[in-house]
């Protein structure tokens, strides 16, 4: 099983109107969105969702107003300032460690499982999609993030997919981590601006940090070519693939407006052929292919 | 006064419209990048950096010697963040969310806290702009923690213009809680419209006022337009796609700066803001 996540660190960089374009090129492959905060591939898919299922993320205190004291003993413990003055829980605030639960003398509080959000499986034009969506303002978004890789891995053996494409999350923290551990190859989309190339340095310590193979790609890299240089210049320098540049074409934003894949807008054009030169460039590069062979029939003649 | 400048989708211009914002007010302001996984508004606002600290979050430690193996820590933890084996403890600090349950319950009083390093906090000044940002540490999870600290340096007799992460879960919450005012950034495309219907329902979870910038205005569609009306969010700055304002962007320049006349209209952008709390 070989898994691509495409990340970018700053948002916004064109990681998802890119996974789509790479869906349209893949062969059996399933499709995963692992931005489960702000999903926006099935605005592209239109997926049919088959199965839909409850993500159940932690506990957080509840107080029974007729059973608490007011003591205080739980103002006193919580660091989250959770606790109002009048004995009751501010769910933002709380972060469900239940140490308030566990410490009420007189038992009070209750410490129900809250639903944090749903997943999906559904099928798309292009084969198979497990999305989901967190609830607003929630947290445990790294843990939605790895229910949802799981949920694809399964779904890859049973269908005998032997390719998963992963559209990550921006930044680089819990949902970034959760969606990069195990990967075969991150596939880093950057823009060529004072950002971009600031958020590609920490997103590429990120995956040295995890010890994933990561790729560079350069997208509208013609707002600014010499930081697109700079950009490039900074992958060499750690030894990372650079996959291509990829014009700024006003072409992916009408093939959003359409809900539709920058191929199944148009099927020709540069920006098209940039397209699938790099996908052709991932999919046969080192660190898809086992032990660096691309090509078993050469090696072993 | 605390403005938060939030998104849903990343990439939409947060910190242009807060930055920008920060240097055509001048002075009296600060500007707070609670974006802590990628901070950039010191990339545009150039600021001379005075001091840095390290951040920490407690985490524990076992005094092996004193621990009777009772395992009561390790039940407390919601989090996973012990494990109690026959003759050792193990700690794992990257899943402790610092809520000292283990410690308040072990009988033995065994464990103790010591920190996990979150990230930095910087502070300098731009401009007479005051400046402070969080660097999360790389292969840190958890950035909340992080954000709250950083909004906690906050000088309440400043303006406040707090540049927040993308998205709508708990670090997006973390930059937004206790503002005054929210101001969402999108862009008119299905993507933008999408994560800025999400925005909206945090804030509306919030109960913060709100208004918008539409940024690249003239690219994508009307839907966004339509969906502000309905939804009767004000729309206090449209920012049309130029060459020459992305560009300024990506070499780290300022509009306000490029542009003299984009000055007069982020100040605009400050007076609505105060006549949209003055209604409310």
């Amino acid at each position: 099983m070989r898994e691509i996540v495409i990340i970018s660190g700053k948002g916004g960089t064109g990681k998802t109107s890119l996974a789509a374009a790479f869906a349209a090129l893949a062969e059996n492959s399933i499709l995963c969105d692992a931005d489960v905060d702000a999903a926006d591939l099935h605005l592209l898919m239109q997926p049919q969702v088959r199965q839909r299922s409850d993500f159940m993320g932690g506990g957080k205190a509840s107080i029974r107003p007729d059973t608490c004291t007011g003591c205080g003993v739980c103002l006193d413990l919580c660091r989250f300032g959770a606790i109002t003055d009048r004995f009751q829980v501010d769910l933002i605030r709380c972060v469900g460690c239940g140490v308030c639960v566990d410490f009420c003398p007189v038992t009070a509080i209750d410490f129900p499982i809250q639903r944090c959000g749903e997943w999906y499986i559904s099928a798309t034009r292009f084969g198979p999609m497990v999305h989901a969506r967190l609830g607003i303002a929630e947290e445990n978004s790294g843990k939605l993030v790895s229910l949802v890789r799981k949920a694809t891995r399964q779904l890859a053996e049973e269908r005998q997919c032997d390719l998963i494409l992963t559209d990550g999350p921006p930044g680089i923290g819990c949902p970034v981590i959760a969606a990069i551990g195990g990967a075969t190859v991150l596939v880093i989309v950057v823009e060529p601006t004072v950002s971009g190339l600031h958020d590609m340095e920490r997103v590429v310590e990120l995956a040295a940090h995890f010890r994933i193979p990561g790729m560079v790609c350069v997208n509208k890299y013609d707002l600014n070519i010499e930081m697109t240089e700079a950009i490039e210049a900074m992958a060499e320098q750690h030894n990372i693939i650079l996959l291509g540049r990829i014009p700024f074409d006003s072409v992916f934003t009408h093939a959003m407006v359409a809900g539709k894949t920058i191929f199944e807008y148009r099927e020709q054009g540069m920006t098209q052929d940039r397209i699938r030169a790099t996908w052709k460039k991932i999919i046969s590069s080192p660190s898809m292919n086992p032990l660096g062979i691309v090509d078993f029939k050469t090696t072993i003649q | 006064m605390i403005i938060s400048v939030a998104s849903g989708k990343g990439g939409t211009g947060k910190t242009t419209v807060a930055t920008n914002l920060a240097l055509a007010l001048g002075a009296d302001v600060e500007l707070l990048d609670c974006d802590v996984e990628e901070p950039n508004a010191h990339l545009f606002l150039h600021p001379i950096l005075q001091r840095t600290e390290r951040v920490e979050t407690p985490v524990p430690q076992v005094d092996m010697e004193k621990c009777t193996f009772c395992k009561k820590c390790a039940e407390i933890c919601r989090f996973n963040a012990l494990a109690v084996l026959k003759d050792t403890v193990l700690v794992f600090p990257e899943l402790c969310h610092s809520c000292g349950g283990c410690m308040l319950v072990c009988p033995e009083g065994a464990i103790t806290e010591t920190g996990r390093e979150l990230g930095t906090l910087n502070f300098g000044t731009s401009n007479g702009i005051r400046f402070i940002n969080g660097r999360l540490r790389v292969g840190e999870a958890m950035s909340p923690p992080l954000i709250h600290r950083v909004r906690d340096a906050a000088d309440p007799q400043l303006i406040t213009i707090v540049d927040a992460p993308p998205g709508t879960s708990c670090p997006v919450i973390a930059a937004m809680h206790g503002a005054d005012f929210i101001l969402l950034v999108t862009e008119p495309t299905p993507f933008g419209l999408h994560d800025l219907r999400l925005a909206v329902e945090a804030v509306r979870v919030l109960g913060i006022p709100c208004g918008l910038v539409v940024n690249r205005a003239d690219i994508g569609d009307e839907k966004v337009f339509a969906y502000a009306q309905s939804e009767n969010i004000p729309i206090l700055l449209t920012i049309p796609f130029e060459r020459r304002i992305a560009e300024i962007y990506s070499r780290g320049k300022m509009v306000v700066e490029e542009i003299p006349e984009w000055r007069e209209k982020f100040r605009r952008l400050f007076l609505d803001i105060t006549g949209v709390l003055a209604e409310t």
